[in-house]
């Protein structure tokens, strides 16, 4: 009998980083985006604008400013959708209320952040990295967060489906970040059959309403989460809540509510940090890159061996939270850690501070709105 | 206990909620009652509206009923309520906001929600004055009246919330007050069943932060000023409807069957997916 072998809708496609992330993020199921136009990350919202109405229930809005934008998403996300939007540095800054809001109530949803020259409206069309520490930072009061990163067009889809997935798994808001060169090279990339890829989604409560605690801890730290109209009638707060919902400034309520939150990424660090390694056995001199800046240095480090340089590159694809243990690895066997970023040192800070004085630490800076070339880095592994 | 007070009774939820945090003589509480009584005379089951309110003493108004609740940030309540009712049309989604919030804060959300005609209905409980924070002045303060940040008297209009919201392009506008508690169970129940975006300004007294500073001997004296200083919409000439003596005109300024947003949006897909196939 003949084995009906069933076809591979793998697809080809020649995109733009931008374009990958929309196909990315429609891979993972996301089927709402309210968003906001802003260079250099428009492209996102165009292709969801295109996409989305064609899709069962997809829903497209374009709201009226990055507010507003953030707001929707979570309202769409509480509302059981898988969801999105897109900006740049000054948008993202706008956002940055949201996002502690998302932090507290616990919406999954994904941010994407494409870096501009900045601060203020700076450099709209030439890239950046400086919203490194924003990312991470950015909104008010102490919170965890997941912050990725992607350096070419491939990982822009395949990040962009990881963000959606730690999104969903975690209950957290997931950001992005590409700088203006990723997201506006085109390349050719390949979009994998919707069934080979792993997608995760949130767990719902089974328990009956009645029971339903909708933020108490469990094994994972990360607690149910039933959609707005699903039959629990829950409330949800950016107040301090309790295990119910409802507002507390109990001490004891708010030590587990906020250790809660710590919890649920800090114990699962090993899932969440990402990296890439490449000719790192021996090396010496150690690149850390993320970001289109990765690129220039897998170059620069490919040119160094030709020379005889023992050099290698760490490529970051999560940029918090922060990889430690990788690049502590390299604080070990390394004399020289370079660390090329289109800021004035915002990872580098933190490459020093798990390198603690074990290995020289040279920074290479650009904030005039160029990339930083190969054979910059080049000269400082040599 | 009276038939209407074990109604209200039904909906609140009972497990940790009380006391609330309202001020004796506050109006936000008829507002709620309203609220109550609106969705419970329509048949709506509760696990189709969704409460979505603001930051401030309105804000709080959501965690004590039975709904589904989201208090959300201060000023961009409708931004949720927009991904809500985009993400499930089927649900009743209800916004609660104060003045500051609505309409300083928020005033971008507000008249774009109304553009947009997104079908949600939008209570702006007007007390006038930032009450939660301890009584500043709002963009609906009277103009001359007294808060804790204009201590000789503000210099700047109030917003017209129904003009505005008119202007904006809302389809239901309403102005209520928390004295005419039938009116408001109308005006809401209609705004609720309103197929696009509903606005209904409602009129609530805040003795604590702003009776006090403005002349008011007690609370009873502002529910009394409502009922004198408040003239009915109908009986008022055309085209602007504005009484000379400067009584607030009370009832339903417009209401125009038009779509919703969603509506409009589903109605789209639909056409594209079935050109597609």
């Amino acid at each position: 009998m003949a084995v009906q072998r069933k076809k591979r809708k793998r697809r080809e496609l020649f995109a733009l980083g931008n374009e990958a992330v929309a196909e990315g993020a429609l891979l993972a199921g996301c089927s709402f985006y309210a968003g906001y136009p802003i260079t250099p990350s428009t492209e996102i919202m165009e292709v969801m604008a295109n996409r989305l109405p064609l899709i069962e229930d997809g829903v497209f809005i374009q709201m009226e400013d990055e507010i507003a934008s953030m707001g929707a998403t979570i309202g769409a996300s509480l509302a059981g959708r898988k969801a999105m939007t897109a900006t740049s540095g000054p948008g993202f800054a706008l956002m940055q209320e949201h996002i502690g809001y998302a932090c507290m109530v616990e919406a999954p949803l994904v941010v994407v952040n494409v870096m501009r020259g900045g601060p203020s409206t700076g450099l709209p069309t030439s890239p950046a990295q400086a919203d490194v520490q924003m990312a991470r930072w950015g909104t008010h009061g102490d919170h965890p967060i997941i912050v990725l990163s992607a350096s070419n067009v491939q990982e822009c889809l395949e990040m962009t489906v990881t963000a959606f997935n730690f999104a969903e798994k975690y209950r957290t808001p997931v950001i992005l970040l590409l700088d203006e060169v990723t997201a506006h090279t085109r390349e050719k990339i390949s979009v994998p059959d919707p069934d080979e890829v792993e997608i995760l989604s949130r767990v719902e409560p089974t328990v009956p309403p009645e029971w339903f605690k909708p933020y108490a801890d469990t094994a994972r730290g990360v607690p149910a989460m039933a959609p707005i109209g699903s039959g629990y009638r829950t409330h949800v707060t950016g107040l301090t809540h309790d295990v119910m919902g409802y507002p507390t400034q109990r001490p004891d309520e708010v030590k587990d509510a906020m250790l809660r939150l710590f919890r649920k990424i800090d114990q699962y660090y090993g899932d969440i940090q990402m990296s890439d390694e490449y000719l790192l056995d021996d090396a010496e001199v150690a690149v850390v890159a993320y970001g289109s800046v990765a690129r220039s240095a897998h170059l620069a480090v490919e040119q160094a061996r030709e020379r005889g340089a023992k050099a290698g590159l760490l490529t970051l694809k999560t940029l918090f939270p922060f990889p430690r243990p990788a690049v502590e690895k390299l604080t070990h066997r390394c004399h020289t850690v370079v660390v090329p970023e289109m800021n004035m040192g915002q990872m580098s800070r933190e490459v020093k501070r798990v390198n603690n004085g074990r290995t020289k630490v040279r920074t290479i800076n650009r904030v005039d709105g160029q990339i930083i070339t190969p054979s910059e880095i080049l000269k400082a592994i040599l | 206990m009276a038939d209407v007070t074990q109604l209200i009774h039904d909906y609140l939820r009972h497990n940790k909620k009380f006391p609330h945090v309202f001020c004796a003589g506050c109006g936000h509480g008829i507002v709620l009652g309203s609220l109550i009584r609106s969705v419970h005379a329509l048949g709506l089951p509760k696990d189709d509206v969704v409460l979505v309110a603001g930051i401030g003493c309105s804000g709080r108004m959501a965690v004590y009923v039975d709904f589904n609740t989201v208090h959300t940030t201060h000023g961009r309540a409708l931004t949720f309520a927009t991904g809500i009712k985009m993400a499930n049309p089927k649900l009743k989604v209800i916004c609660v906001m104060g003045d500051g919030d609505a309409l300083s804060i928020g005033g971008n959300h507000l008249i774009h929600a109304a553009r947009r005609n997104i079908g949600v209905t939008a209570l702006i409980l007007n007390n006038q004055i930032y009450g939660m924070t301890g009584g500043q002045c709002s963009s609906a303060t009277p103009q001359g009246d007294i808060s804790m940040t204009t201590p000789f008297g503000s210099l700047e209009k109030a917003f017209d919330i129904a003009d505005m919201c008119k202007a904006a392009g809302a389809s239901y506008v309403a102005r209520g007050t928390s004295f005419h508690a039938i009116q408001l169970d109308r005006l809401i129940s209609s705004a609720i069943m309103h197929p696009g975006f509903s606005v209904v300004e409602v009129f609530s007294p805040c003795p604590t932060q702003y009776g006090r500073k403005n002349k008011f001997r007690n609370a009873v004296d502002m529910y009394k000023w409502l009922k004198s200083n408040t003239v009915k919409v109908e009986t008022l000439k055309e085209p602007d409807r504005k009484p000379e003596d400067g009584r607030i005109p009370i009832g339903v300024f417009r209401d125009v069957e038009e779509p919703g947003l969603e509506e409009r949006y589903f109605e789209l897909q639909r056409k594209l997916m079935g050109q597609n196939r």
